[in-house]
């Protein structure tokens, strides 16, 4: 027993959860009380116990399910044959083995079952039973469902190392899994009173239906799991599956799920960026001594000025100017830019966006303009005219049209952040606009969503650019992202522990 | 090492090191049977008896309550506004038996209004009364006095307690809630931890004041921040998302009497249409309690497009996510924004 928790715990610190000792043991007092009968209850301790955040509990909760597998949930009936067939014991050493005599019983199993096949169900008639199913929203049912479609569809060959999707995927499509909803939304209608639903009822029992098919797809997911754990044992499997958490995820790679969740992430992430970039010096500076008044003090110490006095120091008023890349190179990390810009608008006045790739073009009113990041983010790409040749990205370009039309909005107390990946096409870099952008500036960050070790090769110009910034930052990750805000240091200046640009070059 | 080696206490060899921590008995780890019997004997417990207190706990919310009333650890609670955080530590002290005690936590709490203060004032009083004393037989030595009236001073009796020592200090059964734990600075937090891990308190004047009874400690959290991973090793972690359909029904129909249950199940629903919405802000458990009783008032039986365009106010409080509710939910006549705006 201690054992599997230990195996677990490993699992979880590779997929990046960070579990110290003291929660393990935490973990191992919780499992003590608890016992090992009702899954539920134990997913939960060792959850509570282990999983400090919740961004990271879809990683701990497809671990938990791989791992123990075998701890039949709580009120879960029927078709116990095929339970008990994968539904390993611990051994002595309590740990999940895989074993050679498992895997030629699924093996036997399922061609048996493809015989069977013809004389029981086909596709049709499980196609109906799916429908009925998700229609009565029974969880049995839809397990029931998924148990068979599984067993009869997915196609299963023991000993090959996958994670599952493709088997999700042949599952799914025998079920006709796309077109579900519509065809229930037909039966509700032909059910109707009239045949018709309003607007409203239509609508509820859309969303009804689509978390009842959403359990019918978790349903089958759980089954093929479960075959692949008794086929190939759980620790290889939690291996083939793991994915990367959240903050770790390449932008540039994210997929739609994922881009979703970072937006959410975004928004606490860019009301700290903007504050740290916009913050005031209040801890460092004091103002200029003011001679009057330590004259004025010193005449109740005697003419002694034992206290000097000082002026108290202008609130500078933060400005932050940023240029965004929004050319094809970088499309999925322009989506993420534009949700940053948008997200950092709408905490700090006095935020001046622009969007580039040949052209250049201010959007900050376009962003103000639209509460709705979406809508916004749409409007940007078609209306930005951000076009001047080709469509290629013209970095070079890009920033002379900004110095001659923009230029004087950029003053000393002016912090500018550059996002892109500086993939210039092998335009001009006009390296000459940073020069004297930095002149003008208080300072300049430049978000880069490349690899470091891909800079400056081909047509990247961040080697031509770097020597004029205060930094320029791989970011291409939620954590990096992160990272950066965190080591902006209160007064808007980078402290030595990221990576200067000086030291770049 | 010659250094070292004088020194009496000091170890010569590896083996020594080893022979000496062999010999340091460990520390006594709090266990729950000798000082505190266990409130809950099972997780169905704790689940009836939230439920007679009136809060209906799932499965998740029973297991972490059952846990941290039998391994002693504090329970940090976090999730979206309104989803019954501050709820659930109210409903598991009235569940005890127990004494609530709570810490609403702001920016720029520090550990005079938190853990103690001395209550100064008393305390120059006390000076002031020992010098008119002193001044009338003078037969007290200087030095003699001061250290007695040291001692007298940093006493009990001008000690002022804050919830987290009271929490410490109290012999009858507490649950200590410390509310909102994302809004102090992150400096602050350490404030916590030692309450938090050991249960005691240092007073340097007066030494280290230890629980006699470990209180339920409930920390919530709206996610606003990341706290620190002292904090959150030192909890267990329980994320409160908004109700299921089921539960969001059973709470419906617990709060607000005299509902029909197709009132209820239309309003959980609705609400959870809502919820799987783009929305600025999603309607809270609170919230949709208000709707309910708004609709049970109003007298409607069913809802249909009117009512919503009538009340949607009630759940929804920007108007940019009104218009967009109206349109997704196909109520989109006009009313709802008028509404929105009175």
């Amino acid at each position: 027993m201690l054992e599997l928790l230990t195996t677990f715990v490993e699992e979880l610190r590779e997929a990046g959860l960070p579990v110290s000792l003291t929660e393990s043991i935490d973990a191992a007092n919780a499992l003590h009380q608890i016992g090992l009968e009702n899954r539920d209850v134990l997913e939960n301790a060792l959850g509570a116990t282990m999983c400090k955040s919740h961004s990271h509990w879809k990683v701990f909760k497809t671990t938990f399910d791989i791992f123990f597998a075998n701890i039949s949930k709580e009120g879960l009936t029927g078709d116990d044959e095929q339970i008990s067939l994968l539904s390993r014991d611990i051994d002595e050493s309590g740990f999940l083995r895989y074993r050679q005599s498992d895997s030629s019983l699924l093996g036997a199993k399922l061609s048996s079952d493809r015989d069977a096949d013809k004389m029981s169900i086909d596709v049709h008639d499980l196609a109906k039973a799916a429908l009925d199913a998700l229609l009565s929203g029974d969880d049995n049912r839809i397990g029931m469902v998924a148990r068979y479609a599984v067993l009869r569809f997915a196609g299963m060959e023991p000993g090959r190392p996958v994670g599952g999707t493709y088997y999700l995927y042949r599952t799914l499509r025998a079920l006709d899994y796309d077109h579900l909803a519509d065809k229930i939304m037909e039966v509700e209608r032909a059910s109707a009173p009239g045949g018709v639903l309003s607007a409203l009822q239509e609508r509820l029992a859309r969303d009804e239906h689509r978390f009842h098919i959403e359990k019918l797809r978790t349903a089958i997911e759980d089954e093929i799991r479960r075959h692949l754990i008794a086929d190939r044992g759980a620790k290889p499997l939690a291996r083939s599956v793991r994915k990367p958490l959240l903050e770790d995820v390449d932008v540039m790679h994210a997929s739609r799920e994922e881009l979703e969740g970072m937006r959410k992430a975004i928004q606490p992430l860019s009301r700290k960026l903007a504050v740290r970039l916009g913050r005031r010096d209040r801890h460092i500076r004091k103002g200029t001594l003011d001679f009057r008044a330590t004259m004025r003090q010193s005449l109740s110490t005697g003419g002694v000025p034992l206290q000097p006095r000082f002026r108290s120091p202008k609130p500078s008023k933060p400005e932050i100017v940023i240029l965004a890349d929004i050319s094809g190179s970088v499309a999925t990390f322009a989506r993420f830019t534009l949700q940053l810009l948008h997200a950092v608008a709408s905490q700090l006045k006095g935020v001046r966006s622009f969007v580039f790739i040949d052209g250049i073009d201010e959007v900050t009113d376009l962003l103000a303009g639209h509460e709705d990041i979406a809508d916004a983010v749409r409007l940007v790409s078609t209306e930005a005219d951000v076009m001047w040749v080709d469509g290629h990205s013209d970095y070079g370009h890009a920033f002379t049209v900004f110095l001659e039309r923009w230029g004087e909005c950029v003053g000393p107390r002016t912090t500018l952040l550059i996002l892109g990946d500086a993939r210039n096409n092998y335009h001009a870099p006009q390296s000459w606009v940073m020069r004297d952008l930095r002149r003008q500036a208080r300072s300049i960050f430049w978000l880069n969503p490349e690899p470091r070790s891909y800079w400056g090769t081909g047509d990247s110009a961040i080697s031509e650019y770097a020597g004029y910034c205060d930094a320029v930052v791989e970011c291409r990750s939620l954590r990096q992202l992160e990272n950066f805000v965190t080591e902006l240091a209160g007064n808007g200046r980078l402290p030595g522990g990221l990576s200067v640009a000086g030291s770049y070059v | 090492m010659s250094e070292t080696g004088t020194q009496p206490s000091g170890f010569n060899s590896r083996e020594d090191v080893t022979d000496h921590l062999g010999h340091i008995t460990p520390p006594t780890t709090i266990s729950l049977q000798d000082n505190t019997e266990s409130i809950f004997q099972s997780i169905d417990e704790v689940s009836s008896r939230l439920a007679s207190a009136g809060y209906l706990s799932d499965n998740a919310i029973s297991s972490v309550v059952y846990l941290a009333d039998h391994l002693s650890k504090p329970v940090l609670v976090e999730g979206p506004a309104g989803t019954g955080k501050t709820e659930l530590a109210k409903s598991v002290a009235t569940a005890a038996a127990a004494k609530l005690l709570r810490l609403q936590c702001y920016e720029g709490l520090d550990e005079s209004k938190a853990l103690y203060e001395w209550n100064y004032r008393k305390q120059l009083l006390r000076i002031q009364a020992e010098r008119v004393v002193g001044s009338d037989d003078g037969t007290t030595q200087p030095d003699d006095s001061w250290s007695s009236l040291e001692g007298d001073i940093f006493s009990e009796e001008f000690l002022l307690e804050r919830p987290l020592l009271s929490a410490i200090r109290e012999t009858d059964r507490v649950v200590l809630l410390i509310d909102e734990v994302d809004r102090v600075e992150l400096e602050t937090e350490a404030l916590l931890l030692e309450v938090l891990s050991e249960y005691q308190v240092s007073i340097p004047e007066m030494g280290t004041i230890s629980a006699s009874r470990i209180p339920m400690v409930f920390l919530t959290s709206n996610g606003t921040r990341e706290l620190s991973e002292a904090l959150k090793r030192r909890c267990l972690f329980l994320y409160l998302d908004y109700p299921d359909i089921e539960r969001e029904r059973k709470i419906i129909v617990s709060r607000v009497p005299s509902i029909t249950t197709e009132l209820a199940d239309q309003i959980a629903r609705i609400v959870r249409s809502l919820r799987e919405m783009d929305l600025k802000k999603h309607p809270s458990v609170s919230e949709t309690l208000d709707w309910a009783r708004t609709l049970v008032l109003l007298g409607i039986k069913s809802i249909d497009e009117q009512a919503i365009n009538d009340t949607l106010w009630v759940l929804l409080k920007y108007r940019s996510d009104l218009e967009k509710a109206a349109k997704e939910l196909g109520t989109a006549q006009g009313g709802a924004v008028e509404n929105g705006r009175r």
